[in-house]
């Protein structure tokens, strides 16, 4: 794309009413203002990002950078779940960027009757996300020494991991089964989920480490499930009680709850899919 | 203290606290959670810049785990599939 004078592009992070913008004033990518676009019915929070770093190479070269990618992740974060804290937003991919404010306008009006029914979709419910862990391996009873315990033969040795592995095996298989039946119960007390992928161990401890507010040294065992759900925002203390004593019902599982988050993970109309007529 | 990624407390996260279990509703928000939803989250709509997976693919070797993760194309854990597939399949190391 060229680069406007200035060398200034337009970055957008959420798609709202304009009969209900936030008041607070919101602190964007690289802490620049946030900005309304206003066009008809539909706003936009936008802020405008140097080209020099999200041009289209620039933000390819740029996305090799985790320490790049998290400030931006937490500032498009923070502006959308701030603004959400207050009114139904609709939360953009990261990273959509325009050249000028004219060109989100463009946008807001050419994906109009979408907007407008995700959010009638969306208004007045959050999303909250629950991850189920394996306990860490050090938690669980190991049967078996560590090959060093005792003096035997290679085969002896061989037969001891393979049961370790079987041991291993067999708590996934029991902790998979529980997290299902944890889905299941949280599926009934939101109205919507999505699964998202249970998450990668050795890629959580990479991007933790990063994130010196997490503390990443806590063992995390196996994410067994991932899950996101569309909770009306007055059934919140509820949902979170279910996932507690669900918590409480499984100590082979610990449970983490995140949120509430904007919908992040339920910006597709559930009826895309098979609708036929309009 | 206020952790830096503290969300406001006006709203049920507040008084569920207690009971949350692990990590509450306030607690700062890991950065892998974060990109969960963020690169496969949120409306998709054309910008004259729009991430798309695909444009992440080049990322480095870690994110690319991480994108392979959120990759349509991989099938939901709880979707049927081939005998032995499920939450945990996979190596067991």
């Amino acid at each position: 794309m060229t680069t406007p004078p200035g060398g200034r592009l337009t970055y957008a992070y959420a798609v709202l009413r304009s009969g209900s913008l936030p008041d607070a004033e919101l602190c964007g990518v690289g802490e620049a203002p946030v900005d309304t676009v206003t066009e008809g019915p539909l706003a936009a929070l936008v802020s405008t990002v140097p080209a020099a770093e999200f041009g289209q190479a620039e933000v390819h070269e740029r996305l090799e950078d985790l320490r790049w990618l998290e400030a931006t992740a937490r500032a498009h974060r923070r502006v959308v779940d701030e603004a959400a804290d207050a009114v139904c937003v609709l939360p953009l991919r990261l990273i959509t960027v325009y050249r000028d404010e004219d060109a989100v306008r463009g946008a807001l009006a050419e994906h109009a009757a979408r907007f407008e029914r995700l959010l009638a979709e969306l208004d007045g419910r959050l999303e909250w996300g629950v991850k189920a862990y394996t306990q860490a391996p050090e938690d669980r009873p190991e049967p078996y020494g560590p090959p060093t315990s005792s003096a035997g033969s290679g085969r002896d040795f061989l037969r001891r991991r393979l049961r370790d592995r079987q041991v291993r095996e067999v708590a996934l298989q029991e902790a998979d089964g529980l997290a299902r039946t944890v889905h299941q119960t949280l599926e009934d007390a939101a109205e919507r989920s999505h699964l998202h992928r249970p998450q990668d161990a050795r890629l959580a401890e990479a991007v933790g480490s990063t994130d010196g507010a997490d503390g990443g040294a806590v063992p995390r065992g196996r994410n067994v499930l991932n899950g996101a759900y569309l909770v009306p925002r007055e059934r919140a203390s509820a949902f979170a009680e279910t996932v507690a004593e669900l918590a409480a019902r499984s100590p082979a599982l610990r449970l983490e709850l995140t949120g509430p988050w904007a919908p992040y993970s339920f910006t597709e109309l559930p009826e895309d899919t098979d609708r036929s007529t309009p | 203290m206020t952790p830096p990624e503290d969300l406001p407390r006006s709203r049920g996260g507040a008084e569920s606290r207690g009971a949350a279990p692990a990590a509450g509703p306030n607690a700062p928000v890991a950065l892998i959670d974060l990109l969960d939803r963020l690169l496969a989250g949120g409306v998709v709509i054309a910008g004259d810049l729009t991430l798309r997976i695909a444009d992440v693919d080049l990322v480095r070797i870690d994110l690319r785990a991480l994108i392979s993760s959120v990759n349509e194309n991989v099938p939901s854990p709880f979707e049927p599939g081939p005998a032995g597939s499920g939450l945990v399949r996979g190596s067991v190391e």
